[in-house]
């Protein structure tokens, strides 16, 4: 398993479109292929018809296949190109371009034109989306999409710019022309935007009070209105944390999301991706925080999921991305366990799944020797969202790469938490042989003097126990003790048996197996 | 786009509180920040969502960056131990401004108070800045650890000896339900179910009304 921390951006020409892709490919934006043109003659007819299978249908499989045919290392017909075949619809040839985009940045190296102008597409198609004049129904699907991929590009753009060391005086010229183009308010006031103009804070309260539908619909609109503002509003919310996230501000990240009660069902479970970027980043945030039980709870559950159900993925396009997340996440709960060994949260076949890919690395990382931050390092750096400097290049000689710089603050701010918690797994170990021993005694054994263990016991009661917002305190430690002058005793907490639970869900599971079988018909 | 240009009359009328809640993501809004820091030096309040906002807009516009304005924000963080503020701000600040002197004395105070070191503490910090927050801090600490604390260890973990930590004692038996022993003088601090377990809820057993409520269409 590798350490890179490379964001796979090959530096790019400024250069034409002609030049894309292959040397041998030679591509033509005017042609198109009678099954482009077929394509988006339906896809139009599709829209305007609100036809949502059929469009999910045309964007998840006619397009891969298409694009795996004909378009595998050139971009797709240009929009001038195939505008005729769609009556010049505006609307359409932004969504067309927003697809043509998502294609040139998953199969080539965009270059900076390029990213300028797709950043031009979604402030159209954003902007349209806000004037709220839209009036279609899109499939969940797409519409995550879109949010995915602004910020992905965002993310791209950023990474892309602070490699100024071989930009060209070309590239120099146009980026300096451009400063608007995925500028860091730019993009997240359009986010914002999206969540307001949406309402979706309130839908989403009113849904409570029973006085809105939306999770129920998954979004859709049946009353002939349209999905789109308010579901882009919906994943924007996650669009948010995860940008919080590249910027290191978790707290924030964590509170954008607030509004999407991770403990229910709800429209960011209907698209996979955003269910596990939704849970990726949260999990992220909260190891970040400190708060090792919430990332280690979410972490089991997702990955429990995925584990059940990525056998219905497996033709999607999604799916490579899915496995990668799934493998980052393991790495993620290594880490979180290490910390905050707390086995009894994670389900058996997690467990399993982690003993095999980490039980090594987590025995070497619970010891308190300096070999540990090592593995730390790695593991973080494997499943680390990739970490962005939001602000301008300076553009003084001489230039330099500062594409890393964000990554590397927020490793040494990790790594030196986990220094801080080095000793805490000596401590541990002792705890769990004794019931109660004497300060004295166990500082003679961990091999320091009583004021430094009082510091060390101190330290473990503050790192296990987090103080909530609202000032509550919680205790992570799985291992505990209490301290009377001189002696230190030891509580062991007894996993809770969680019978309440145990009944919901059977009398849930018992009520579904009376409902199919009212529905079987008897021959 | 959605960033609202206001007049400055306008803005003035916003709390900025409200600008944070309502137009984080507008590079106007920055000297507002500066001066709310400013003021929750002076009286003695505290905002994270406020700070954090500022620190990203300094992110955002490193030139703008005001380091003085930095070290006091990471000041008031360091006042709201136990809660992580201070690192959730060092999160935002970059490497090269975190090696700076007054920021470095910084971290290591922030060092001492992560692991319980006060005496080394209080011997770095300007005390008197630091009192009451830190102090507070202090006895949160030894609450979660101590059923019994020597008198010694109070002293060092608040800074006090003598007539003055004896005043504090007093305060504390008075208002917070402390107890002196009366053979050696040790402190006799707050049943909590943190530093006596058996007064731990069974919390496994608590099942939330709304999970209930998710099984009434099958009940009725």
């Amino acid at each position: 398993m590798t350490t890179t921390y490379d964001f796979e951006d090959t530096p790019s020409n400024y250069d034409d479109v002609q030049r894309q892709g292959g040397q041998d490919a030679v591509y033509d934006p005017n042609f198109v292929p009678d099954s482009v043109k077929s394509f988006v003659v339906h896809m139009y007819r599709h829209i305007r018809e609100k036809n949502v299978y059929e469009i999910h249908q045309m964007c998840e499989t006619s397009f891969q296949t298409l694009s795996e045919r004909l378009f595998k290392d050139t971009p797709w017909p240009s929009v001038e190109a195939i505008a005729p075949y769609v009556d010049n619809d505006h609307v359409f040839c932004l969504l067309y371009r927003e697809m043509w985009f998502r294609h040139l940045y998953a199969r080539l190296s965009p270059t900076l034109k390029q990213r300028i102008d797709s950043y031009d597409n979604y402030c159209s198609l954003f902007q349209v989306v806000l004037h709220g004049v839209v009036n279609m129904q899109l499939p969940n699907q797409w519409l995550w999409d879109m949010v995915d991929e602004f910020v992905y590009q965002f993310q791209s753009f950023c990474q892309y710019r602070a490699k100024m060391k071989n930009k060209t005086e070309q590239e120099i010229a146009l980026l300096k022309q451009n400063d608007k183009a995925w500028n860091v308010y730019g993009v997240l006031n359009f986010l914002q935007a999206l969540v307001e103009k949406s309402t979706i804070i309130q839908i989403l309260e009113q849904e409570k009070e029973g006085l809105e539908q939306f999770t129920a619909t998954d979004g859709y609109d049946y009353s002939g209105g349209s999905n789109v503002l308010k579901v882009l509003g919906y994943f924007s919310m996650v669009g948010l944390l995860r940008v919080h996230c590249l910027l290191g501000d978790y707290h924030t990240g964590l509170k954008w999301l607030q509004p999407i009660d991770i403990t229910q069902q709800g429209v960011y479970i209907s698209v996979i991706g955003c269910h596990i970027a939704t849970i990726y980043h949260y999990g992220f945030a909260n190891l970040m925080l400190r708060r090792y039980v919430d990332a280690v709870s979410e972490f089991n559950k997702i990955l429990l999921y995925i584990y059940k159900t990525k056998q219905y993925h497996q033709k999607s396009p999604q799916y490579e991305q899915l496995l990668k997340k799934n493998e980052q996440m393991y790495a993620l709960l290594a880490v979180c366990l290490s910390l905050c060994p707390q086995t009894k949260l994670v389900d058996e076949s997690v467990n399993s799944q982690l003993r095999e890919k980490y039980g090594e690395k987590m025995m070497r990382m619970q010891r308190c020797d300096d070999e540990e931050f090592g593995i730390y390092d790695e593991l973080f750096s494997y499943a680390c969202p990739k970490f962005i400097t939001p602000s301008a290049p300076s553009f003084e000689e001489p230039l330099v790469n500062y594409n890393q710089d964000a990554y590397r603050l927020q490793l040494k701010m990790f790594l030196y938490e986990v220094k801080q918690q080095q000793l805490l797994s000596g401590v541990r170990t002792f705890l769990k042989v004794y019931s109660s021993i004497s300060l004295a005694k166990l500082a003679n054994y961990m091999e320091v003097d009583e004021p430094t263990l009082r510091t060390i016991l101190l330290t473990y009661k503050h790192k296990t126990h987090s103080v909530g917002s609202d000032g509550k305190v919680i205790s992570n430690a799985d291992i505990d003790f209490y301290i009377n002058n001189d002696m230190i005793y030891v509580v062991e907490s007894k996993p809770a048996k969680r019978y309440g639970d145990f009944f919901l869900r059977q009398i849930a599971k018992l009520e579904g197996v009376m409902n199919d079988m009212d529905r079987i018909k008897l021959e | 786009m959605g960033k609202e240009m206001e007049s400055p009359k306008e803005q003035s009328s916003y709390t900025v509180e409200q600008l944070v809640a309502v137009n984080p993501f507008n590079p106007e809004i920055l000297p507002d920040l500066e001066n709310y820091v400013n003021e929750q030096v002076t009286s003695q309040t505290y905002s994270l969502d406020a700070n954090l906002c500022l620190l990203r807009l300094y992110q955002f516009e490193p030139e703008r960056m005001n380091t003085h304005v930095v070290a006091r924000i990471l000041i008031k963080a360091l006042m709201a131990m136990p809660a992580p503020d201070f690192s959730l701000c060092l999160f935002l600040i970059p490497e090269r401004v975190q090696m700076e002197e007054q920021f470095k004395s910084l971290i290591v105070l922030s060092h001492y108070l992560e692991t319980g070191r006060f005496q080394q503490f209080w011997d770095e910090a300007a005390k008197n800045r630091f009192e009451q927050a830190i102090q507070a801090y202090a006895t949160h600490l030894l609450s979660l650890s101590y059923q019994k604390v020597p008198r010694s260890v109070l002293s060092e973990a608040v800074n006090m000896d003598g007539a003055s930590l004896d005043k504090f004692i007093e305060h504390q038996v008075t208002n917070s339900g402390w107890i002196v022993e009366k053979e050696d003088g040790s402190i006799v601090l707050p049943q909590n179910e943190f530093n006596h377990p058996e007064l731990k809820k069974n919390t496994g057993e608590n099942v939330p009304l709304e999970h209930i409520a998710r099984i009434f269409p099958i009940l009725g």
